[in-house]
C-alpha cells in the first residue's frame, strides 16, 4: 500500500497499540532547554523514575539568557540555568550551556551538531521543533508532561494526525527567499489551518532550497497550526549530514524517506511559486501578511462583522491606519535573530544588502547569531565586520533574545521591530511592543531605509 | 460531568502567551500560576483589575468553563498555560479548534476542550454572553454539552476522554510497557541509536 512519508516515520517507530487509541512511539532522540524542562524533572523524582536511556538526550541554554555576555542577567534566570545543569549532571545528559562551544538556539545547535538524520523521530518542549522536517525526520514539540514522559520511557503517547501536502511548484522571483513561501503558505492555509494535520512541502520551489531554508520552511508550519511539518530526504539532505561532530554516529544509505507516488493525503494544497512576493505582516497574527508592495487591508475587504472588529483590533494594537501603504511603515528597531532565520546563510543574505550601507538615523539594529558556532563562523567569513559597519550591534552570545524577550532584550510599549522571527501575536517581543515579520534580508533593507522596504530596491 | 458558569471568550487565535505572559515563566515549579493566568487581560500596568475585562466581572468571575475563538493556544508549547488556567479554576474550554500541543497539555492536566461546530460555539457564546450567569454542563461519557433544554454534540478522541476520566497518570501506565520499549529497542537500527556527545 501507498503510503506518505508522515505514516512511513509513525510506522517505523511505533513501539505498540494502546488500548485507549493512542500508541507509544519510540523517540530517537529529545532535546531539553531551561525553561521547559525542570517541572519534568521534579516530577521524575516525586515518582522515584529513572531516565531510561540518558545519552539519547541533549539540553541546552538559549531561551533566558543574556546575549551581551555569557553571565545570566537576572537571578530568576539564573536559577532556571542552574537548575538545568544540575538535573543534567545528576541523570548523565549532556549539556551545552553558557559559554560552551556548542551552546545555542536548540534548532540550530541540533542540526549543526549532526544530531538529525532522515527517518529519525525527535521531541523536544518548544512548538518549532517541526525544523527537523526539513531533514525528512518528523519532529514535534511536547509539553512538560510529555517531557518528563519521554526522560521515564523514551516514548511518547502519540495519535496519528490526518496528513496534508502543500506543493509549490514554480520558480520563485529574485529577492524572494524561503521565509516569503512560509509566510505565503500560513497567508494561503491560515493561522490554525492545519491543526491537527502533519504537513509535507512538495514541489520545485522546495527541492530547490538549501537545507537552512528547507528549515526555515519547516520552522514556521508550526504557525499554521501543523504539529509536524516534513520535506521527503533527497541528494540535498544527504550532502547535509557530513562533517558534523555527530556525523560518524549514523549512516545513511539513501533510504527513501519520502511518499509513494501513489500516496494520498487528507488534504492538498498548491501554490504557485511564481506568484510569491517578498512579504511582511502587518498584524497580529502570522497569516496577517501582505506583499511589501502593497498595503495594509481596509475593511472594506471583509464581509463579516467579526473578521472587522478583529482587523480593527489589530490594527490598533499596531497603530495603523486601514490601507496604509506597508512600506510608509516606519520602523524603530531592526531585530536579525531567533531559530527561524539566524543560520549562516541569514546572515549572508542580511549582509548583502548591509555591504557599504548605513543603518538609519533612530532605529537601533541588533543581530544576535543563532549559536556560538555560527558567530564564529560569521566573524571569520567577515560578516561580523559588515553588520558592524552599517550600524548593527552584534551580539556576542547567542539565543533566542527579542524573538521572546524572556531575557533582558525587550521591546518597549508601542516599539516597533522589523523582525527576522516567527511570531507576531500581541506582546511577543515585548507588552505593547508591535512587530512585523520578514526575511533577514528584508530587516536589514527597512533598518537602512528606516521604514519597511522592498529587498529588491537594494541592488 | 463538568459544571459551572459559562463565559464568553470570543478572541480568535488566542495565543499561550496571553494565557501565561513569558514573564510568570521564569519558574521551577507548577505553582503559584494562577494570577499569570491572562494577566494583561485580567490587569493593567498598574496591576489593577481591568473592569471591562469578561472574568472580572459578575457573573463570570464565578465562571469554570469558556468558550473560545478560533485556534486557542496556539503559540509556545508552555504548559504552564495550562497549569495557570486550572489553577484559576477552568476546568473545560469549548471551541471549534485548538492547537495540538495546547491539546495534549490540557489531557495531561484534567482541561476538557470539547470541540464543536462554529454554529454551535456561537449558540454557546450568546448563552454565556447573559448577564444573568449561564449554566452549563459538559457529559464527557456521551459527549455532549447541555444548557438548559439545549443539547448538542461535541467531538473529543477516545483516548484523551479515557485520561480525562480516570485521571491516570501516563508516565506510570507507559512503564507498564516497558518490555515492549526494550524490545523495540533491541531491534533498532544502529544508524538511529544516538549518543550524543556530553
Ligand atoms: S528562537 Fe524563538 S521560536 Fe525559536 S526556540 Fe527560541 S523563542 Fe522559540
Amino acid at each position: 500500500m501507498s503510503r506518505t512519508l508522515y505514516d512511513k516515520l509513525v510506522d517505523a517507530h511505533k513501539v505498540c497499540d494502546l488500548p485507549d487509541g493512542d500508541m507509544l512511539i519510540y523517540v530517537d532522540f529529545h532535546i531539553m532547554n531551561e525553561y521547559t524542562s525542570p517541572q519534568a524533572f521534579s516530577g521524575l523524582e516525586t515518582r522515584l523514575l529513572d531516565v531510561w536511556r540518558p545519552e539519547a538526550h541533549l539540553a541546552v541554554v538559549d531561551h533566558v539568557n543574556a546575549t551581551r555576555s555569557s553571565e545570566p542577567h537576572d537571578a530568576a534566570s539564573k536559577l532556571l540555568i542552574d537548575n538545568l545543569q544540575a538535573n543534567c549532571t545528576k541523570h548523565g545528559i549532556a549539556f551545552y550551556g553558557l559559554g560552551d562551544p556548542r551552546q545555542g538556539i536548540e534548532h540550530i545547535v541540533v542540526p549543526e551538531q549532526g544530531l538529525v538524520v532522515p527517518g529519525m523521530l525527535i521531541a523536544c518542549g518548544d512548538s518549532h521543533t517541526t525544523t527537523y522536517g526539513a531533514y525528512g525526520a518528523l519532529g514535534f514539540g511536547i509539553g512538560t508532561s510529555e517531557v518528563e514522559h519521554v526522560l521515564a520511557t523514551q516514548t511518547l503517547r502519540y495519535k496519528r494526525m490526518k496528513t496534508m501536502r502543500v506543493t509549490i511548484d514554480g520558480d520563485t522571483a529574485a529577492g524572494v527567499t524561503a521565509k516569503d513561501i512560509i509566510m505565503k503558505v500560513v497567508q494561503v492555509v491560515g493561522a490554525g489551518g492545519a491543526n491537527g494535520f502533519a504537513v509535507e512541502f512538495a514541489g520545485s520551489a522546495i527541492r530547490d532550497l538549501d537545507m537552512a531554508g528547507r528549515m526555515t520552511v519547516c520552522n514556521m508550519a508550526v504557525e499554521l497550526g501543523a504539529r509536524a511539518a516534513l520535506i521527503a530526504a533527497d541528494d540535498i539532505t544527504e550532502s547535509a549530514l557530513k562533517g558534523h561532530p555527530h556525523s560518524g554516529q549514523f549512516t545513511f544509505n539513501g533510504e527513501s524517506w519520502d511518499s509513494d507516488p501513489e500516496a494520498v493525503f487528507d488534504e492538498e494544497f498548491s501554490i504557485s511559486g511564481t506568484d510569491i512576493e517578498p512579504l511582511i505582516t502587518w498584524g497580529t497574527s502570522p497569516d496577517h501578511s501582505v506583499p511589501i508592495t502593497s498595503n495594509v487591508p481596509v475593511a472594506a475587504d471583509y464581509v463579516s462583522p467579526k473578521a472587522k472588529a478583529a482587523l480593527e483590533r489589530s490594527l490598533q494594537y499596531m497603530g495603523l491606519t486601514e490601507g496604509q501603504s506597508a512600506q510608509s511603515i516606519k520602523i524603530d528597531t531592526a531585530f536579525i535573530g531567533s531559530c527561524t532565520n539566524s543560520r549562516i546563510e541569514d546572515l549572508r543574505e542580511a549582509a548583502k544588502i548591509l555591504e557599504g550601507r548605513q543603518v538609519a538615523t533612530g532605529v537601533e539594529a541588533i543581530v544576535v547569531p543563532g549559536s556560538a558556532m555560527t558567530r564564529i563562523k560569521a566573524e571569520a567569513e567577515g560578516l561580523r565586520a559588515i553588520f558592524e559597519a552599517a550600524g548593527f550591534e552584534w551580539r556576542p552570545e547567542a539565543g533566542c533574545s527579542m524573538c521572546l524577550a524572556m531575557n533582558d532584550d525587550i521591546a518597549m510599549d508601542g516599539e516597533r521591530v522589523a523582525s527576522s522571527t516567527n511570531r507576531n501575536f500581541e506582546g511577543r517581543q515585548g507588552r505593547g511592543a508591535r512587530t512585523h515579520l520578514m526575511s533577514p534580508a528584508m530587516v536589514a533593507a527597512a533598518a537602512v531605509a528606516g521604514h519597511l522596504a522592498d529587498v529588491r530596491d537594494f541592488k | 460531568m463538568i459544571k459551572g458558569i459559562v463565559a464568553p471568550l470570543p478572541l480568535a487565535n488566542v495565543d499561550t502567551d496571553v494565557i501565561m505572559p513569558k514573564r510568570f515563566l521564569i519558574t521551577i515549579t507548577r505553582e503559584g500560576l494562577a494570577d499569570g493566568t491572562f494577566a494583561d487581560l485580567r490587569f493593567d500596568n498598574a496591576e489593577q483589575r481591568r473592569p471591562e475585562f469578561v472574568l472580572n466581572k459578575p457573573p463570570w468571575n464565578q465562571a469554570t468553563i469558556l468558550v473560545v475563538g478560533d485556534n486557542f493556544g496556539c503559540g509556545s508549547s508552555r504548559e504552564h498555560a495550562v497549569w495557570g488556567m486550572r489553577q484559576l479554576g477552568i476546568n473545560a474550554c469549548i471551541g471549534t479548534s485548538f492547537a495540538g500541543i495546547f491539546y495534549d497539555n490540557a489531557r495531561k492536566n484534567g482541561l476538557a476542550l470539547p470541540v464543536v461546530s462554529p454554529e454551535v460555539r456561537d449558540v454557546l457564546l450568546q448563552l454565556a454572553s447573559k448577564t444573568s450567569g449561564a449554566e452549563i454542563s459538559i457529559d464527557l461519557g456521551s459527549r455532549t454539552i447541555a444548557a438548559g433544554d439545549y443539547t448538542e454534540p461535541f467531538e473529543m478522541d477516545d483516548a484523551t476522554r479515557t485520561s480525562l476520566i480516570r485521571g491516570r497518570d501516563d508516565t506510570l501506565d507507559s512503564l507498564e510497557h516497558a518490555g515492549a520499549i526494550r524490545d523495540f529497542e533491541a531491534g533498532l537500527d544502529d544508524k538511529m541509536r544516538i549518543s550524543v556527545i556530553t
